[in-house]
């Protein structure tokens, strides 16, 4: 269980008020206007900023100081997510061990989530010689080998076109279910929220609401989302 | 609160920039304590003083005024040979200075080529001494340093840009309003400031090209003061001016600029739509000619004077090229360890930088004499003449190299730091995983230029001189001395092959293994 | 060993090597080259001391004589070889030598009576310039009236350029500084060290070089070559006497000794001529070789006394400087 409690986030004089809770195995679309604070969530929960009063919460420990890659998170940003310079299998393998000295139980561990996202034969290849979808199928597989109990994605599928986005989160929706990973996912596309989220962070103007149910809440939306979703 | 953790290690290029500035400052600090007069600057320094910083100014203003012309055609232009003419060019930048003076007389001077071709007209003579010629040298030694800073600006913007400037059918006057000035805005104050720095302890060629002590700089003011009158006092005190106008001008740049870099990516000539006509096309390749001819014809002078001389080399010469090679190989190494490290700091704390101007602006006669005077009490300075050339060199080019990484090191850190951080990957797998190889042909850059500049330079080795292990300068000047013109002719051939040579293996290499 | 030198520590662990005693005697690089007299000299001296001669070497003499300062008491040398007669008032200030004891007849144009310094080698400074040149100058007026192109070399960084300083102020006194605002015009232009000017004048940027009346010996004897020639003055020339000196605080007094007295023996004084292109202090046995007695030979050898030597040089420094930077 993942808990914000009495949280404002520091990035770089921009404040974000957050007290809330995810639990478990949750999955959760975080939706807002541009500028709201949506990434600046993600970013305080990965480690990327600083709180300035309150604390965020693992369980019992409390994860406020820990370095990001100490925290229970795997990230994927909107850019960025593979080592233009490594082969996919070791961007992959990276998520096992980030020196890359891996054993032959963990290269097959690597073969694996690679064939689990669909890149069977493509191991050897650079990032710049896969296609956009494959490319975030890439960086998938090394978030599954990660294997951490909590998801955040922030939008990293935003440059793919409309059906390989809702194919990507479908995987990824698959994956969290079988590993049983809660997931925290910024989206300004509400039909993202619908299609894989139950629950839903609505961070508007500085403070980010705790999650409520989707559903519900589009059936009666509250005036920031009627605005926001026009 | 240190949560916002990078994987990049503070540390090691606090470490390194405090043991180049502890050096320094040791050596500084040693010849004012053996001061036996009071600290003051005698009349005439003031005159040297303002004869350096006017000098300088106009030596840097030139270099850059014609830099950015002959940067923009060859950043638009493509042909055949641009990648060897780019490496070519950069010779005059690594060559000793004897050498270059003699090249640039060849040409320039009252017997040289110039005024031969001017004769044949009926033309009268040019003169070279002067002002103007001291200009004129620096401008030799230092357009092609400034052209290849400046041309990475050009590369620098992205491609997309000029598309978009195409769509507008913006004319080559709007591409230059709208990209290029806010660019050169950016790049040409670094650059003015790092033309400046060098110029400001130039001496043998001040003094040479300038024709008279009205010549004077403040580096044979130091000379002066070390060896005429033995006032090291004096000498320190016109160091530090020295190393104020340095760090002066560097702030005032930075102020003015920010960062710009110069990377290693010049392979490209990004596609533009602009300055497609007919007229401007031979304007620019009027201006690469130019450039080439003003750059290339004092070292076919140095070729031509050095294929004769080849033949009367003594054995000794090949001694002294191994020797210098060693030399390189050593400078380049500690060259590389204070600057990986310096630079990925520098990432973070861009303050760091101005620590490796240090190299530039301390007068090497005086570092020389400090380190002299450090090292003597506990060991012999001609058992350690080798790794004290190869620290002083690769100090001499520890603000180059910086220059060339600082920009890329901070855009792989601003790129991969937070999967990094993600992954929990420490400041060492980092640096061995991502740094070191995506850097690599900066890497490969900042070490050719270290290797060929230590080659080439006499640096503090004065002091240090191990009679048998004389490096392929040294060796130079000894033939000279010895009134052997044409032998040290011929080793200055050689010189500026192995100079050369040094620079494109590492600087090919370096790109040939990236990735 | 005066030092925990790390290199020496390894090299000295021979047995047979470390009872070898050693002298070091520092001197100017380009003493020490294979063309130089070095090579020969130790090679000779070695034969007779039972000892290790070694050479340390710095730039040129003004540099020689800075390294001595810089160490002071502390210094490894126990001979020092190559300062001249413009350093030795400040080489006897330091206190750093020891005299001599060398008893020798000297064939120098001055007479030498000093109980520190032994000469070596001398020389006049010289225009040089090539046989074919018109109307060569008698003296420094004329050449100051001639449209002829000199290059000369800064006093302030090298030995050359100092003696042609002290060379004016010795024959023109007070009137140094129109002589050289005369001259101002046919400057081309001033050199850091000698090499410079002397490969400019050769490339042909000028007319005459300030150098040495033995430097058309070179040109004689090593290439054949006879077009170099030094033009006479008649003023005289200046001279420039290079001397050797041992250190009080030499760990080898008697062996430092020895070499100071070697120095005036036809071993030594044979080996100068075609190495150092100077003029040997004691005239060897066989004579000169053929080539220096061509040589143009002053009608008047000038030298300032040493004791007068540094004031006159500050002052005549202050009229080259206001004299040239019009």
């Amino acid at each position: 269980m993942l808990r914000l409690e009495n949280a404002r986030i520091d990035n770089g004089g921009f404040f974000l008020d957050a007290d809330l809770t995810v639990e478990p195995g949750q999955r959760v679309a975080v939706i807002g206007p541009s500028g709201a604070g949506k990434s600046t969530l993600l970013g305080a929960i990965a480690g990327f900023y600083p709180l300035t009063r309150g604390r965020i919460l693992w369980g019992d420990s409390d994860i406020t100081y820990a370095a990001p890659g100490k925290r229970p998170v795997a990230m994927l940003f909107q850019d960025g997510n593979l080592f233009p310079h490594l082969t996919v299998a070791q961007n992959a393998g990276l998520g096992i061990r980030s020196d890359l000295r891996l054993d032959a139980k963990q290269k097959a561990r690597v073969d694996e989530a690679l064939a689990r996202v669909g890149l069977h034969d493509l191991g050897d290849r650079k990032p710049a010689e896969l296609s956009g979808g494959q490319q975030s199928r890439a960086a998938l597989a090394r978030v599954l080998l990660q294997d951490r109990p909590l998801l955040l994605l922030d939008e990293p599928f935003a440059a793919l076109g409309p059906a390989l986005k809702a194919e990507m989160l479908d995987l990824v929706a698959t994956l969290a279910t079988e590993t049983g990973a809660a997931l925290l996912m910024v989206s300004h596309d509400p039909t993202d929220a619908r299609r894989i989220a139950r629950q839903v962070i609505l961070v508007t103007d500085g403070h980010a609401a705790p999650p409520a149910e989707t559903k519900a809440l589009f059936a009666n939306p509250p005036k920031a989302l009627r605005e926001y979703l026009g | 609160m240190a949560v916002r953790a990078e994987p990049v290690a503070l540390w090691p290029g606090l470490v390194a920039a405090v043991l180049v500035a502890a050096t320094m400052l040791a050596a500084l600090t040693a010849v004012a304590l053996r001061a036996e007069t009071q600290l003051g600057l005698a009349p005439q320094d003031w005159s040297a003083i303002r004869f350096t910083v006017v000098q300088a100014a106009l030596s840097a203003l030139f270099s850059v005024a014609l830099a950015i012309p002959v940067a923009r055609a060859l950043a638009r232009r493509s042909f055949a040979g641009r990648g060897v003419l780019i490496t070519l060019l950069g010779a005059p930048f690594i060559l000793p200075v004897i050498v270059a003076v003699l090249g640039l007389l060849a040409v320039f001077g009252r017997g040289g080529w110039l005024n031969a071709a001017l004769g044949v007209f009926g033309l009268p003579p040019l003169g070279i001494y002067g002002l103007h010629g001291v200009v004129l040298a620096h401008v030799f030694f230092n357009l092609p340093l400034a052209t290849r800073l400046i041309l990475q600006g050009w590369q620098e913007i992205p491609a997309e840009r000029f598309r978009l400037a195409a769509q507008l059918a913006a004319s080559s006057r709007d591409v230059h309003r709208l990209l290029e000035r806010p660019m050169l805005l950016r790049t040409a104050p670094g650059v003015l400031a790092l033309v400046f720095a060098i110029c400001l302890t130039s001496f043998a060629v001040a003094l040479t090209l300038g024709g008279g002590p009205k010549a004077t700089t403040i580096e044979l003011a130091i000379y002066q003061a070390f060896r005429f009158d033995f006032d090291l006092g004096r000498a320190t005190l016109l160091s530090l001016v020295q190393i104020a106008l340095t760090l002066g001008a560097a702030t005032l740049a930075l102020g003015v600029s920010g960062q710009a870099g110069f990377g290693a990516g010049l392979g490209r000539v990004v596609q533009r739509w602009d300055a497609q006509g007919a007229v401007r096309k031979a304007l620019d390749a009027a201006l690469i000619l130019l450039a080439a001819l003003f750059l290339l014809t004092p070292l076919a002078a140095i070729t031509a004077s050095g294929l004769q001389g080849l033949a009367h080399l003594p054995s000794s010469v090949s001694k002294a090229c191994f020797v210098s090679a060693v030399v390189a190989c050593l400078s380049t190494l500690v060259l590389l360890a204070l600057a990986l490290p310096i630079a990925f700091a520098a990432a973070k704390v861009p303050l760091v930088e101005h620590v490796g101007l240090l190299g530039l602006a301390v007068s090497p006669l005086v570092l020389g004499a400090g380190l002299f005077l450090v090292i003597n009490p506990i060991a012999s300075p001609a058992g350690l003449a080798l790794p004290v050339t190869a620290l002083v060199n690769a100090l001499m080019a520890l603000p180059f190299a910086l220059r060339i990484l600082i920009p890329k090191a901070r855009e792989e850190v601003r790129l991969h730091a937070r999967l990094a951080a993600t992954l929990n990957m420490g400041a060492g797998q980092f640096f061995r995983l991502i740094l070191l190889p995506r850097l690599r042909p900066q890497i490969g850059f900042a070490a050719g230029l270290a290797a060929a500049l230590s080659m080439g330079d006499l640096g503090v080795i004065a002091l240090f001189a191990d009679p048998e292990t004389a490096t392929l300068p040294l060796q130079i000047y000894r033939l000279m001395a010895a009134y052997r013109m044409e032998a040290a002719a011929g080793a200055a051939l050689l010189l500026l092959v192995m100079s050369v040579g040094a620079f494109w293996l590492c600087d090919k290499g370096g790109r040939l293994a990236a990735p | 060993m005066k030092h925990l030198t790390f290199a020496a520590g390894v090299l000295c662990a021979t047995g047979a090597l470390a009872q070898t005693p050693e002298l070091t005697v520092y001197t100017y690089d380009s003493f020490v080259t294979e063309w130089g007299p070095g090579p020969q000299i130790e090679t000779a001296f070695e034969a007779t001391c039972g000892c290790d001669l070694k050479f340390v070497t710095a730039g040129d003499g003004a540099a020689l004589m800075a390294r001595i300062r810089l160490e002071g008491e502390r210094t490894e040398a126990d001979v020092v070889l190559g300062l001249d007669t413009n350093l030795t008032a400040a080489a006897r200030a330091t206190g750093l030598f020891a005299p001599s004891g060398v008893e020798a007849e000297y064939d120098l144009p001055v007479d030498w009576a000093d109980d520190t310094f032994v000469p070596y080698d001398w020389g006049y400074f010289a225009f040089v310039h090539k046989t074919d040149l018109k109307a060569v100058p008698q003296d420094f007026l004329e050449l100051g009236r001639s449209d002829l192109k000199i290059i000369i070399q800064d006093p302030r960084s090298s030995t050359p350029g100092l003696g042609l300083l002290l060379w004016v102020k010795a024959a023109y006194g007070d009137q140094a500084a129109q002589v050289w605002a005369d001259l101002s015009d046919n400057i081309v232009t001033v050199s850091k060290g000698w090499s410079e000017a002397y490969g400019l004048f050769l490339e042909g940027e000028a007319d005459m070089v300030l150098s040495y009346t033995t430097s058309p010996a070179y040109h004689i004897i090593a290439e054949s070559d006879l077009t170099k020639e030094a033009a006479a003055f008649d003023e005289g020339h200046y001279m420039q006497i290079e001397v050797a000196a041992r250190l009080a605080a030499s760990d080898q007094p008697e062996l430092a000794q020895r070499f100071l007295q070697f120095i005036t023996t036809d071993a030594f004084q044979s080996v100068i001529p075609t190495t150092n292109w100077m003029y040997p202090a004691v005239t060897p046995e066989a004579g000169l070789p053929e080539g220096f007695n061509d040589l143009v030979e002053p009608y008047k050898s000038l030298l300032i006394p040493e004791a007068e030597a540094e004031t006159a040089r500050d002052a005549a420094l202050v009229e080259w400087l206001s004299a040239l930077s019009r």
